[in-house]
């Protein structure tokens, strides 16, 4: 008797531990960078692009950066989508038959999963080498579509997969083609399809590897797809990286600004989550 | 059976993966009447029920030889049209599956794929269908309301009614009362009853009461095979099988 008490105990203790751990880092983290970066928070910063340069400049501001990582992250989010939800919807509901077909395609895409993104950017490096393209917007956008089709796919699967199959049978036998019940099906998954929103901008806007060779950088807005723009997660790296102390506490900034966009995305796509499961059976 | 039969099962063979789930199948389905399909768990009464509208397809590595004829028409035959054939048979699944939409394009939704009828046609057509299911007077303020804030009842009657809005021929129920309370069972079996004036019933039920109190005809499924096939009273208190009679008095489940 005594022995499952302690036992009970133990493994009680380990998961209030092990969260106040994870709870505890998490506000380190915040704090941090809020602390530092506070300090350097002011409008210019978010109204202006910077003045003389990245590693030395303590003037302007990182709009730069900011209208880059929205362009990228947003592109590749809508790039992304209307590519796997197709894949998805066909892994799904037009071969399910067939499991070793999409066991295949899902493993791939596991494998996809996996890939650590400074591959992803080395492959749209490649691809732009081959098309003689330079550093720019679009090559950031391809190569963050990349790196967010295997999250997009595996989140519509996994969402997919927990439709019942009645409802599939519900809208055939009402003599719906195979689309039109696709139609039905993605009216139910809408609130995942927004999880799947969420989880790739967020990767997207955050992720430096994959736009290191393929969007460069810039001091400047990027006015077409053929220009190098800049992002967040570089422009913190350069900031980091710089001699003056100034400078440095502006990498804070800009990653409390970094953090402030991800919150928002996530805030707002909870409350259309909401809104969207309205219909949801 | 003076009338043509509605539906003609001819040596269907169902295999599922390494199983033989249905076997040497032949039966005729007469016109405008309810028929149950009763047996024990797993004899593929519900297989036999989905083979008529083939949403047998859809199952993993399944194998389906011989014929079904609806009207004549044999819905296997190579380039039969499915969506053709799955529009003359309204399906009631055993747990109502509302579309994630609202009560009113629930039952529009069938007519609208089939068609593009005019606002006014739709309101009318709705309206008749929800009537049809006595739903009309419990929901006609809120059409608007999403279909799954309905009861478990309600929904079921919806579901009857958005297989109504496609006018079928005949109307399937995979033990469509299993998830309902007793009042709203007895609903839907007023509901079969009245309906059989106008549609060829096929009911899956493992309630022998209940198949006694719609069903004009009763099939009895055993391990895949029909064991027995006639009116409901001659099945259901005097079998002549030695099978049928062990099931009826609760020998065998």
């Amino acid at each position: 008797m005594i022995r499952r008490k302690l036992e009970e105990l133990f493994v009680k203790l380990l998961m209030i531990l092990a969260t106040i751990l994870v709870v505890g880092s998490f506000f380190l983290i915040v704090g941090t960078i809020f602390s530092r970066g506070i300090p350097y928070i002011n409008l210019d910063m978010i109204t202006k692009t910077p003045g003389g340069g990245f590693y030395i400049g303590k003037e302007g501001g990182i709009l730069n950066a900011i209208i880059g990582s929205l362009y990228i992250a947003c592109g590749a989010t809508i790039l992304g989508l209307i590519i796997s939800i197709p894949v998805a919807l066909y892994i799904n509901l037009y071969i399910a038959k067939r499991d070793f077909i999409s066991g295949t395609l899902r493993l791939a895409f596991d494998v996809l999963f996996g890939i650590p993104s400074i591959v992803y950017g080395a492959f749209g490096f490649l691809i732009m080498v081959y098309f003689g393209l330079r550093a720019s917007l679009l090559g950031g956008i391809i190569a963050v579509t990349l790196l967010v089709i295997p999250i997009m796919v595996r989140t519509l699967d996994e969402v997919l997969r927990t439709v019942p199959g009645e409802l599939h049978d519900a809208a055939l036998s009402l003599g719906a083609t195979r689309w039109e019940m696709s139609k039905v099906i993605l009216r139910q998954v809408k609130p995942g399809i927004l999880t799947a929103i969420l989880l790739s901008f967020g990767r997207g806007i955050g992720d430096v590897a994959s736009v290191l060779f393929t969007a460069g950088f810039s001091d400047n807005i990027p006015t077409s797809l053929h220009e190098p723009a800049a992002t967040l997660p570089l422009a913190i790296f350069f900031q980091l990286g710089s001699p003056i102390p100034e400078v440095q506490g502006r990498a804070y900034a800009s990653a409390l600004i970094l953090t402030a966009i991800v919150l928002i995305i996530t805030i707002l796509s909870e409350v259309l989550i909401k809104r969207f499961s309205k219909h949801k059976i | 059976m003076t009338t043509t039969p509605h539906i003609s099962v001819q040596h269907l063979n169902v295999t599922i993966g390494a199983q033989q789930v249905l076997k040497d199948i032949s039966i005729n389905i007469p016109n405008k009447k309810v028929i149950s399909i009763i047996g024990p768990s797993g004899c593929g009464k519900t297989t036999l029920l989905k083979s008529f509208n083939r949403l047998l397809d859809n199952v993993p590595d399944v194998k389906i030889d011989g014929k079904v004829l609806v009207d004549g028409e044999d819905i296997y035959a190579p380039g039969a049209e499915i969506t053709h054939i799955r529009k003359k048979m309204g399906l009631l699944s055993q747990r109502p599956y509302p579309l994630p939409m609202s009560i009113y394009d629930n039952v529009a939704y069938g007519p609208r794929i089939h068609g593009s009828p005019k606002r006014a046609e739709l309101d009318e057509l709705v309206e008749k269908q929800l009537k049809a299911t006595g739903l009309w007077n419990e929901v006609k303020d809120r059409l608007k309301a999403p279909a799954s804030k309905l009861s478990i009842g309600q929904q079921q009657r919806l579901c009857l009614a958005r297989g109504l809005a496609v006018e079928p021929e005949i109307i399937l129920g995979d033990e469509s009362t299993s998830a309902l309370d007793p009042i709203s069972t007895a609903i839907i079996e007023d509901l079969f009853i009245r309906l059989k004036e106008q549609y060829t019933i096929v009911l899956v039920t493992h309630i022998l009461r209940q198949a006694r109190r719609v069903s004009d005809y009763i099939i009895f499924v055993y391990m895949g095979r029909i064991i027995e096939f006639g009116p409901t009273e001659e099945v259901l208190l005097n079998p002549k099988q030695e099978l049928t009679k062990e099931y009826v008095k609760g020998f065998i489940s």
